[in-house]
């Protein structure tokens, strides 16, 4: 039985090793998205383009222009003489925001409570000016909401009163709150989730487009054996891309690796078979390499968005969670972030690990059920 | 005891009424087959007749929906584990990799067969050897002629010595001069006690066979060693020659007593039905006095008689 696989499994690294397109994703498609994501993806939102109509054209209507440049949430890189011309300059796209200073503003500055502390009487209490927002990226509306609280001391000449926060938040990991830092762990998973389910699904699947498959079936060679000697390789080509995307990641980015090596190697292992299985499941049931490549894009596309790669796990419906935690992909993705930026430790993680055996134990089984069947 | 062993035949192959559909598609249809063992036998029929279908049943590959195999002495259902190490199969279409190269295929069906270390390598050489790759052990099977591909893949079929090799079309891709060379190699696994089914749809191919069936569109309409088929024939052959054929053959063949007539060179080839008593006078008067003479059945007309239309029971 070992021979029979390790020769599977020869004759597959072999056949990898001479198929340079497929050589060359393994490498490219981590880099490359590494770099997507490490520099081009942001999801905190710096330097917003938006606009400027002054009305009030006073020291301090400038004060206020600085003080909000100093944020670098906004760029001021436009003025406009009324509402009018900013809200063209909106729905054309040339600038997500306008900043409206009215021509009381200097007196709105001085009666304002954040301005001068004595200001008691909120009758005379208005804000100085108005953000008109383009609402359709809520990203970029969230961040110009922010600084509806802006304090104004930096434009008063004298402290004004600080207001207590209600809460003092500590930020453990992450400090400086860089969205790469959660990414790149995040990008182990997602790439792994691509490669192996569509590397494993068009293995088997080739094989049988080719008609490799009607000798093989007369051979002595039993399905699990072919079917373990085929996916073996893919598990050092999953090693290879976690270790490609940690070390650019920690190297290009500075991302923190905390968590042990061998955690890592752990969780990373028994994600890449759960994947690898799922593949295995997938190609059992398509007959054609582009049938496979379909569903493995079926797959991908929910590991990408519901496994909390993307968008933050808790905030999503509880259907949605549901489906994310059927996933192999989201367990791995607590996993790894937990590993990387959080030193946990593998046995801390049981749950999640448990989950990714058992699936693993699953898709064998059904795997192995279904391809005795397509052979008839 | 050896008078009564030696009566006795023993088949490589049983199948009764061996019969498989693909929805409202009939493949093969009510097969019967006793192959002797040591024997090669051939499948000859048109593509499409169900010649892989068939193969594929009898190598367990497909399940049948009717009908029961006894391969080797052995029930196949149930045994197909246990019998895929005595059997070998050469498919249709090749089905190697093609990016590997000769000697790593080997290596790798050699491995998958259980051979190891220095058996192994003894076995390969030999192959290697027999089968003239030698020159092309480290070519990619991919870039191979036809006619060694064919090589490879008949290496590799019978690299564990199977005491039945199945063989489908394994010729399709060769030159009459490698055909030969190919048989010789066949003839020499059948001297060794290898018994051999192979299918074909070269007349010259079935009939070096032992014995054949010709199939059409799932059915087997003859059996038997090609000189029984060629007597038993329900027609007799009559040659005519002269000029304007083509018109001749047009009137011939409107004639009920005529099977078929084919033109082969400055010939017209003839089948009269064998109920006819003077098929000579009756063809030289339907033929304006050309010249007339019985010809000795060959294996095509066998095949033409007993297909299509003209089939005769
Ligand atoms: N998997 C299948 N599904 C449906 N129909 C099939 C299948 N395999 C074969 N057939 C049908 O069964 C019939 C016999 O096919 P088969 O391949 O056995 O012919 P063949 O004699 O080997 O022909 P050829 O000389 O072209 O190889 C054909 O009509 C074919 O369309
Ligand atoms: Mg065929």
């Amino acid at each position: 039985m070992w021979i029979r696989i390790y020769a599977i499994f020869i004759k597959e690294l072999k056949q990898l090793s001479r198929d340079r397109m497929t050589f060359g994703m393994i490498i490219m498609i981590p880099l490359v998205q590494l770099m997507l994501f490490g520099y081009a993806i942001n999801t905190d939102a710096r330097h917003i383009h938006v606009g400027l109509v002054d009305l009030s054209q006073t020291s301090e209507s400038r004060a206020v222009e600085q003080a909000l440049v100093a944020t670098q949430s906004v760029d001021f890189i436009a003025r406009y003489r009324s509402i009018k011309e900013a809200e063209v300059a909106i729905t054309k796209g040339e600038i997500r925001a306008v900043l409206y200073l009215p021509a009381d503003m200097t007196r709105r500055l001085f009666n304002h409570p954040l301005y001068d502390h004595k200001q008691t009487d909120s009758q005379l209490t208005q804000p100085i000016g108005q953000w008109i927002v383009d609402g359709s990226d809520t990203v970029i509306a969230s961040t110009i909401r922010a600084l509806r609280n802006m304090p104004l001391d930096e434009v008063a000449n004298h402290t004004a009163t600080r207001t207590a926060p209600s809460f003092e938040v500590v930020q453990y990991f992450n400090p400086e709150q860089r969205t790469v830092v959660n990414i790149v762990p995040g990008l182990v998973a997602v790439i792994l989730t691509m490669t192996m389910i569509l590397f494993t699904s068009s293995a088997i699947v080739r094989e049988s487009e080719h008609g490799n498959m009607e000798f093989l079936i007369t051979t002595p060679v039993r399905s699990i054996e072919l079917m373990i000697g085929k996916i073996a390789p893919y598990v050092l080509v999953g090693l290879l891309q976690v270790a490609i995307i940690l070390y650019v990641g920690h190297w290009m980015f500075s991302v923190p690796i905390k968590g042990s090596i061998l955690s890592l190697l752990g969780s990373s292992i028994l994600f890449i078979f759960a994947s690898l299985t799922l593949g295995l499941v997938l190609s059992t049931i398509a007959k054609t390499q582009l049938q496979s490549m379909q569903m493995t894009i079926f797959i991908l596309l929910p590991s990408i968005l519901l496994s909390g790669f993307m968008f933050p796990y808790d905030a999503m419906p509880v259907a949605a969670q549901w489906i994310a935690e059927a996933l192999p992909v989201t367990h791995f993705m607590r996993m790894i972030r937990a590993i990387a930026l959080r030193d946990a430790s593998l046995l801390l993680l049981g749950k999640d690990a448990l989950w990714l055996g058992l699936f693993t134990i699953g898709g064998i089984i059904i795997a192995s059920l279904r391809f005795k069947k397509t052979l008839g | 005891m050896i008078s009564n062993e030696s009566e006795q035949v023993e088949y490589a192959i049983e199948a009764k009424g061996l019969s498989k559909h693909f929805g409202n598609n009939i493949a093969v249809n009510k097969l019967d087959l006793k192959i002797p063992k040591g024997s090669i036998y051939g499948f000859l029929g048109p593509n499409g007749c169900g010649k892989s279908t068939s193969i594929r049943l009898l190598t367990g590959l497909l399940e049948a929906s009717e009908g029961d195999v006894t391969i080797l002495g052995n029930p196949l259902l149930g045994h197909e584990e246990a019998l895929k190490k005595r059997i070998g199969y050469m498919t249709q279409k090749f089905s190697l990799y093609d990016d590997l190269t000769v000697q790593e295929n080997l290596n790798f069906v050699g491995a998958i067969y259980g051979f190891v270390g220095k058996r192994k390598k003894a076995r390969l050489e030999e192959l290697l050897a027999l089968y003239d790759l030698e020159k092309q052990a480290k070519q990619f099977a991919g870039s191979m002629s036809g006619g060694q591909k064919q090589r490879l893949a008949l290496a590799c079929a019978t690299l564990h010595s199977p005491e039945l090799l199945f063989l489908d079309e394994p010729t399709s891709a060769v030159d009459p001069e490698n055909r030969r060379e190919f048989w010789e190699r066949l003839f020499d696994l059948c001297a060794a006690g290898t018994t051999i089914l192979v299918s074909t749809h070269y007349m010259d191919e079935a009939e070096r066979c032992h014995a054949l069936a010709i199939m059409e569109e799932g059915n087997k309409r003859a059996d038997g060693s090609p000189q029984a088929l060629m007597d038993a024939m329900p027609a007799t052959v009559v040659e005519v020659s002269g000029n304007k054929l083509r018109q001749l053959k047009q009137t011939l063949t409107q004639h009920p007593e005529i099977l078929s007539a084919a033109q082969i060179g400055a010939h017209l080839r003839v089948l009269v039905k064998k109920k006819v008593q003077d098929p000579l006078s009756l063809i030289s008067t339907l033929s304006d006095g050309r010249e007339t003479v019985l010809a000795r059945p060959s294996l095509e007309d066998v095949f033409v008689t007993c297909t299509g239309d003209r089939y005769v029971d």
